[in-house]
């Protein structure tokens, strides 16, 4: 079996949190306690003058790409209630092929 | 978990719950009668398994330690939080005697109904307050300025409302063959990532984005949107009237309108006479003998003379009628006098030509040349969504910048065409009020009409929805003039933390009043001042429908949750006390009368079957084009549902109600401008209502997963202000203006305009003390105390929560 990945397309995250709650929900975990994705934010003036925010799901090393749903034949939490539609999840190479085509985007895979 | 034990119910959502006024679908996973997971439902098109946080921490909502469960009864002073829990009919049996009370001594208009934000309420708890008899159903926030104000300017405007086209009318959306993508959206005053207001989903605008669409996003602060804009007008808050009318000025100076669909479809050939005080529309009745008053002049360049505009027939009294476009004349009347006129483009073109860009940057601060790029951005793109929001009512100039907007979808075509401003109507003609404003299932005498608080002062109210004056009944709870308010039904409203500006007169009222029960999820600052509170169910725990704007949609009772009830059984059996009349026992009996008058062609459970339904091609409920093919009219005749037939760019609307017929920018009344001594003392502009995903309004702060996401009670102000003040991030400090002060966490982010500083609403701490006069941290987080009730424009609509004055100090020194 090839390994998977989820695929963030970060350009048009906007740091909505659908992917942080949908983690905690899925599994029961804590609020103040760590779940497997966090978004952070980063807000910067550019030359210019202009001001760009830009948002990334980050996956902590407490995500297992959502293996007991994989299991199941189902998509990650986070995957499936994206807000902004910017997490695929798939066979890594193909969204590494993927990746290489989109000016900004992220390739997470599981496991250490 | 064992999968067999779990079962998954498809259903939709509406408040109580997430907050919004979203039509997601959601597939509950349930075990032993309890719902452990909700997700999305990846088969419905408006979210397409997508949700928000809010939906996603249903079940810390549902089952939190916090949430009420049974009826409760005041037993010590009121706000000392001793409750004595009490039975379903105990409750209704008390209820039924305080009011009945109240009628017998008062008359029933001195009990008022008072809800929140427009979720599944408006409908039920009007249905109440008739079936008591009262016409006093009230909406909180001072001037009523949530979307009614926007709505009200549609509907006299263009007859309908409209929202910006996602494709939503459409199961395929985005790959329907009629559909187009946006070339432009212009995002006015709203961040809509953050909430799903007003019947639309938030992500929407991030999907059409990916597919080519161009932003310009007017807003006081750099939201993510902003941000990805071609053109951010970063404006100063409640001056949106002085850039819609540059807009307008941009584009009728550069002939970037749609001449021919102006010519077509809009007054801008009818006459106006400026001999009065008042310009006016001339009507027929001006020109003959016996003409009738709803019919409206021309001036007819083939006969050199005046016509007439048929409203009924929407035709000219003849044959060849050449309207003048941009003219004026001497006009011969009935009683031999003379009159100048002008036509109604003349005069629009006059009202706009001082707001030039320059001017507008003047007021506006944003920049001459990004304001007449995004006008031409916005003219030239076709298709252009222009999306506004709720900055556009909280001002107190909301209607006259509202009616400046809207004429911009009206001179440059973008109404009710593909992926533009589409016509938003009730789907399927499924209106879910038993009461409505347009004539329902129920209804009042129009003697207990006139009682209705407020439309002895402003007619707009009497003629547009069925609201009474929140601001009125305030004053009139202490006045008790014309006739006193002794009782208040509160029920999905918190105005003590959220939609009451100046919380301590609505202290004091709630303190005055007779009797108050409130229905609420949990106890609120609001709830804990009442006499009796009720425990409202999550609309995963109710039967109920759901049609704004689309899909027609069921919402289905999938657990149930301590001895909760829906809003609706909750009013019904008032109701069914109240008026012995009253048609409906079961909740499904009353749906399937709704859906049965508006000849929906199916029944509340074939609509639970189908969870939702959008109107097919061809219905009036159903886009495009209806204009054209007579689908907005009663008569079936091409044209607009408004006075004239025509889009209205000088209404009869508010000439009626003796209002400026054309749009107009005013200062907001405590700003740099208007009082400039004023701006010494405070020389920040406080704006409030930011949204988060992580709350609705006051709701959702006891929610764990929520609160971790947004914690604390913020102050936005620009690092520059801030150090000028010597605040650091994360210092508590205090706002204050003439009107009062509260303490903010503050938030140092270049997002926000040196200048200005944003305040979110709807802050308590539901885990400080509740009892009063601590209620739940109020008198310390709540901004509302800045804010006076009673500013409104003529209309008696708008108020000041986008723009007022403050300063922000140390907590330590002043």
């Amino acid at each position: 079996m090839s390994e998977n990945g989820i695929l963030v397309d970060y350009t048009y995250c906007t740091g909505c949190s659908a992917c942080e709650v949908a983690c905690k929900q899925e599994y029961g975990r804590k609020a103040g306690a760590v779940g497997g994705v966090k978004v952070m934010e980063l807000m910067h003036e550019l030359p210019g003058g202009k001001l760009d925010i830009t948002y990334y799901p980050v996956f902590t090393k407490v995500c297992s790409l959502c293996a007991p749903r994989v299991k199941k034949g189902l998509k990650p939490a986070c995957v499936i209630h994206c807000m902004a539609n910017v997490l695929t999840y798939g066979p890594a190479e193909e969204l590494a092929s993927i990746s290489f085509k989109k000016r900004k985007s992220v390739l997470w895979k599981g496991g250490e | 978990m064992s999968e067999e034990d779990v079962t998954i119910v498809k259903t939709t959502t509406w408040s109580a719950g997430p907050g919004c006024h979203g039509n997601c679908g959601v597939l509950a996973h349930v075990r032993d009668g309890k719902v452990i997971k909700v997700e999305g439902d990846p088969e419905h098109p408006w979210n397409q398994g997508r949700v928000c946080p809010r939906l996603l921490a249903m079940p810390q909502y549902m089952y939190h330690p916090d949430r009420l469960q049974f009826p409760q009864k005041r037993v010590g002073k009121r706000g000392e939080n001793k409750w004595e829990r009490i039975s379903w009919d105990e409750a209704y049996d008390l209820i039924e005697k305080r009011m009945n009370e109240i009628k017998a001594e008062h008359g029933p208009e001195s009990m008022v109904f008072l809800q929140g934000t427009g979720r599944d309420i408006g409908g039920w708890i009007s249905m109440l307050a008739y079936a008591y008899g009262s016409p006093n159903w009230v909406f909180g926030l001072s001037g009523i300025s949530c979307y009614t104000p926007r709505l009200m300017v549609m509907w006299l405007t263009q007859g309908d409302f409209c929202v910006g086209d996602a494709a939503q009318w459409h199961t395929k959306r985005y790959d329907d063959p009629d559909y187009k993508i946006p070339e432009s959206i212009t995002m006015w005053g709203q961040n809509l990532p953050a909430s799903c207001p007003d019947g639309f989903f938030s992500h929407w605008y991030v999907d059409l984005m990916k597919k080519g669409s161009e932003l310009v996003v007017i807003d006081p602060r750099c939201t993510w949107l902003a941000s990805r804009a071609k053109i951010w007008l970063q404006i100063r808050p409640g001056t949106d009237g002085a850039l819609a009318l540059a807009y307008l000025n941009v584009i009728i100076n550069e002939k970037l309108y749609d001449e021919g669909y102006v010519q077509k479809w809009t007054n801008a050939h009818h006459l106006v006479r400026v001999d009065g005080v008042k310009p006016l529309l001339l009507r027929e009745s001006d020109l003959r003998a016996g003409g009738s008053a709803s019919n409206f002049v021309v001036w007819d360049q083939t006969a050199d003379a005046p016509a007439v505009w048929l409203s009924d027939q929407q035709a000219y009294d003849r044959e060849n009628v050449a309207p003048a476009f941009d003219d004026e004349y001497d006009v011969l009347l009935t009683d031999g006098t003379r009159v100048n006129c002008k036509t109604v483009w003349r005069m629009f073109r006059e009202r706009v030509a001082p707001y030039t860009p320059e001017k507008a940057e003047e007021i506006t601060w944003a920049p001459a040349r990004d304001i007449a790029a995004a006008a031409r951005m916005y003219a030239k793109s076709k298709p252009a969504i222009l999306h506004w929001g709720l900055p556009i009512d909280t001002i107190q100039t909301t209607v006259p910048t509202a009616q400046a907007i809207n004429h911009l979808w009206c001179l440059t075509g973008n109404l009710d065409n593909p992926g533009g401003n589409v016509i938003a109507r009730y789907p399927n003609s499924v209106v879910t009020y038993p009461y409505n404003s347009g004539g329902g299932v129920m209804s009042l005498s129009p003697e207990m009409h006139a009682k209705r608080i407020g439309t002895w002062k402003y007619p707009a109210l009497r003629d547009f929805r069925a609201w009474a004056h929140p601001d009125i009944m305030l004053e009139q709870v202490f006045s008790e003039d014309p006739y006193p308010v002794k009782g208040m039904w509160i029920q999905t409203a918190n105005p003590l933390a959220c939609t009451g500006l100046d919380p301590a007169k609505w202290l004091a009222a709630m303190e005055k009043l007779d009797f108050t029960v409130c229905v609420d999820l949990f106890m609120t600052p609001t709830a804990m001042m009442a006499d009796l509170v009720l425990p409202a169910a999550t609309f995963l725990e109710k039967d109920s429908l759901k049609g704004w704007w689309v899909p027609l949609q069921a919402i289905k009772k999938v657990v149930t949750v301590g001895e909760c009830k829906s809003d609706i059984e909750i009013n019904m059996e008032m109701a069914r006390r109240f008026n012995p009349e009253f048609p409906w026992k079961k909740p499904q009996e009353m749906f399937d009368t709704i859906l049965k008058n508006a000849d929906a062609g199916m029944t509340y459970q074939e609509l639970c079957d189908k969870t939702w339904v959008l109107p097919e091609k061809g219905h009036p409920s159903a886009p495009y084009f209806r204009y054209e093919k007579g689908l907005l009219r009663e008569d079936g005749k091409p044209g607009f549902k408004t006075p004239s037939g025509k889009i209205e760019l000088f209404s009869s609307w508010l000439e009626k109600w003796e209002l400026d017929p054309l749009p107009f920018y005013e200062e907001p009344p405590y700003s740099p401008v208007s009082t400039p001594d004023l701006y010494k003392e405070y020389p920040l502009i406080l704006t409030t209502g930011r949204r988060s995903v992580a709350s609705y309004h006051s709701e959702h702060r006891q929610v764990p997963w929520l609160r971790e996401i947004d914690p604390d009670a913020i102050l936005e102000i620009h690092p520059q202000t801030a150090r000028e003040l010597d605040i650091c991030h994360g210092e508590t400090v205090w706002i204050e203006n003439q009107f009062g002060k509260c303490k903010r966490v503050a938030a140092v982010t270049p997002a926000i305009h040196p200048k200005v500083v944003m305040a979110p609403h709807g802050w308590w701490m539901p885990e400080q003390e509740g009892s009063s006069p601590h209620l739940f941290g109020i008198w310390d987080v709540n901004i509302n105390q800045l804010i006076p009730m009673d500013h409104h424009g003529a209309s008696g609509l708008g108020c000041l929560a986008k723009s007022i004055l403050c300063k922000v100090y140390k907590m330590e020194g002043k």
